[in-house]
């Protein structure tokens, strides 16, 4: 064997090598948070697995956690994608202009932005209506309180989190008029202590319900100190926290999602897409009402939870006005997605401003 | 708005929970710094002491022990700052950066078993009579044990440093380090020496707030204590009681921004928000304006050839 011949048997190893790399599909994933936190990132990297379960050998994942939402974003996405990724899930609605702008730059790429509202020819965007479920935890968090204040952890100010806000402030008014919001903005996703000295600072002010939109479980650990103070299951079931202070949950869904979007870049059928789906097809699920919640509100909390999955009942149903008095729905009137997408107004009865 | 909203006691009672983390692992780098060594582990080390802590207090279900336990994991982790930087003679800040990563990497992995367990509770002090004292109480005699450490380790600090022997050498391997050497003095021992009780204080903080002040396990916890800790230190001017001040200035504004928030009144969020960092900065710079500054070896490799 000459050397030409020689090297013509590598170049023809090495080609097959690569096709046979090819033929895997590669799907990476950009989370916000670590994936131990219990919640939000907890659950993304679930539908991971799941993606590399349905699919095996025919599928590589790689994913990187912890990414700030910044330039650093941006960077990770770029490394994904150089190193081959077919299809990258950025997690966070902070990524929305990184994934964007990289989207750009790999145009045979797909991406697949959660929780935003920027699509291209090869970036879709999903989210879940976390409102609905919302709404049932307003239902029995207004029905519970005994101190008539609810306490409200908040991460940045925008519209998913206004949304949530608003859809259980509206459900808990509508069970129990006296009810009052305590709406703390801690500006992060991520941060144990704070979110813990936050829901400290409600109970110490007498909320006796904790609603948190950050992702880890500390706030469920305030709850559990305090003693008598209820909480729910955020993104992920939180269930070691049950069955109290946690007495129900938001649980995401993500897994036939990412299944059903890895299977069509694989058929090469991957088109840009906006999905926006709630309890009805199981990308939101309500976590089991434990049986600290009384017998009653839990049946007419699950009748909510059937009505809101079959399309029967809208979260955000007229007559509501917004917080200004002026009025947003009238009666009968269900709001459009439109609006939804982009809340930037509370709802009346709240008090104190949206921070910009 | 509601401020009556707001109870004062319990307010000051928070802060001064909040702030110990802080001031734990801040007081430790000082002491690091003072020696000549800049060490950007600390993060890594905090998370350390945090899974450490939190593991030994489960699996004895003493928080004592755990607290020890978190004192050794920082110190341990240490160690291998102490070696590559003392020993290899490895850049400082690489050496620093990666002991974090390290430390995150490597709790996480200690970790899994731990997610959604909760830890033995810390009794907290009762003294009869002065823990029921109205107002005083609360504020002074009714916390954990290892926040009255916290506070003890800083007033030591600022003893051993400005009266003892001990702390001349230690200030002395940090300002001239070969000036140090030529007296007699070994600079590694003292650096290493100074490394370890660093270590063993990030530990301690990271351990604050995964037994008390949260408390359970989760992945990257600490989120970014160690930095504000490593910032702390450089405000302060090196200087004991005002990494004290500090931190309790900085977690008194957190807590009470939060309270703020939660009572309705009427300061935009982002103002509030950035009221922590933006007035322990402005208040540690404005008291730093005296001739202190950084010890002058500070971040230099020192082999004893040179």
């Amino acid at each position: 064997m000459n050397f030409t011949k020689l090297l013509a048997s590598a170049a023809l190893v090495a080609g097959l090598a690569t096709s046979a790399v090819a033929e895997k599909t590669k799907v990476g994933f950009v989370y916000v948070g670590p994936v131990g936190d219990g919640g939000w990132t907890y659950e993304h990297d679930q539908g991971r697995k799941a993606v590399v379960d349905a699919f095996g050998d025919d599928v590589e994942t790689v994913y990187v956690e912890n990414v700030p939402e910044g330039p650093d974003a941006e960077r990770v996405m770029t490394q994904m994608a150089l190193e081959g990724a077919d299809l990258i899930f950025t997690t966070s609605f902070g990524y929305m202009d990184q994934t964007i702008n990289v989207a750009k730059k790999f145009p045979n790429v797909k991406f697949e932005h959660a929780t935003g509202y920027k699509t291209a020819d090869n970036v879709s965007v999903y989210s879940a209506r976390f409102y609905e479920g919302r709404a049932v935890q307003g239902h029995i968090a207004g029905k519970m309180t005994e101190t008539n204040t609810i306490g409200y952890i908040a991460s940045f100010p925008i519209p998913e989190v206004i949304r949530g806000i608003n859809s259980a402030y509206l459900h808990a008014k509508k069970v129990n008029p006296d009810v009052d919001f305590k709406i703390i903005w801690v500006y992060t996703w991520f941060d144990p202590a704070k979110e813990a000295d936050a829901a400290n600072a409600l109970i110490e002010q007498g909320a006796d319900v904790i609603l948190q939109h950050t992702d880890s479980t500390a706030p469920q650990a305030a709850a559990q100190a305090a003693g008598n103070v209820i909480s729910f299951g955020q993104a992920s079931d939180m269930a070691e926290y049950g069955p109290f202070p946690r007495v129900s949950s938001i649980i995401d869904n993500w897994a036939p999602y990412y299944i059903d979007r890895t299977k069509a870049v694989m058929d090469g059928t991957w088109t840009t897409t906006n999905t926006w789906d709630g309890i009805g097809p199981g990308m939101v699920g309500i976590g089991e009402i434990s049986d600290h919640v009384p017998a009653d509100v839990k049946a007419e909390a699950l009748e909510m939870v059937e009505k809101l999955g079959s399309g029967e009942y809208h979260a955000f149903t007229g007559p509501i006005n917004k917080q200004d008095g002026s009025v947003w729905l009238a009666e009968g009137e269900t709001a459009d997605d439109g609006t939804l997408a982009g809340m930037n107004f509370y709802i009346e009865g709240l008090e104190g401003d949206v921070p910009n | 708005m509601d401020l009556s909203a707001i109870n004062p006691v319990l307010l000051v009672a928070s802060l001064m929970v909040a702030a110990t983390p802080l001031l734990l692992a801040a007081i430790g780098e000082l002491v690091v710094e003072k020696a000549g060594v800049l060490n950007l582990g600390v993060e890594g080390m905090m998370i350390i002491g945090a899974i450490c802590g939190f593991a030994i207090a489960v699996e004895t279900t003493s928080p004592a022990l755990g607290i020890l336990a978190a004192m050794l994991g920082g110190a341990v982790l240490s160690l291998l700052f102490a070696f590559l930087t003392q020993v290899a003679l490895a850049n400082q800040v690489a050496s620093g950066l990666a002991l974090t990563l390290f430390g995150l990497g490597l709790s996480a992995l200690l970790g899994q078993s731990y997610v959604g367990i909760k830890p033995p509770a810390m009794a907290k002090l009762n003294i009869p009579v002065l823990s029921d004292l109205p107002i005083v109480g609360p504020i002074l005699f009714s916390h954990d044990p290892v926040l009255y450490i916290g506070l003890a380790i800083i007033a030591a600090t600022w003893a051993v440093l400005k009266f003892t022997r001990a702390g001349l050498i230690l200030r002395a391997v940090g300002e001239n380090h070969e000036a140090a050497h030529a007296l007699g003095y070994n600079v590694v021992r003292v650096r290493i020496l100074a490394i370890l009780f660093g270590g063993a204080c990030a530990g301690l903080g990271g351990a604050y707030i995964s037994l008390i002040r949260v408390p359970q396990w989760t992945e990257g916890m600490t989120a970014g204590v160690g930095w504000i800790a490593l910032a702390l230190v450089v405000f302060a001017s090196w200087k004991p009681w005002r990494v004290l001040l500090g931190a309790y200035l900085f977690g008194g504004l957190t807590v009470l921004q939060l309270n703020l928030q939660a009572a309705g009144i009427p300061i935009p969020v982002e103002y509030l928000a950035m009221s922590p960092y933006l007035i322990t900065i402005l208040v540690l710079v404005i008291m730093s304006a005296d001739k202190s500054g950084a010890p002058a070896s500070l971040g230099r490799i020192f082999h004893a050839s040179q």
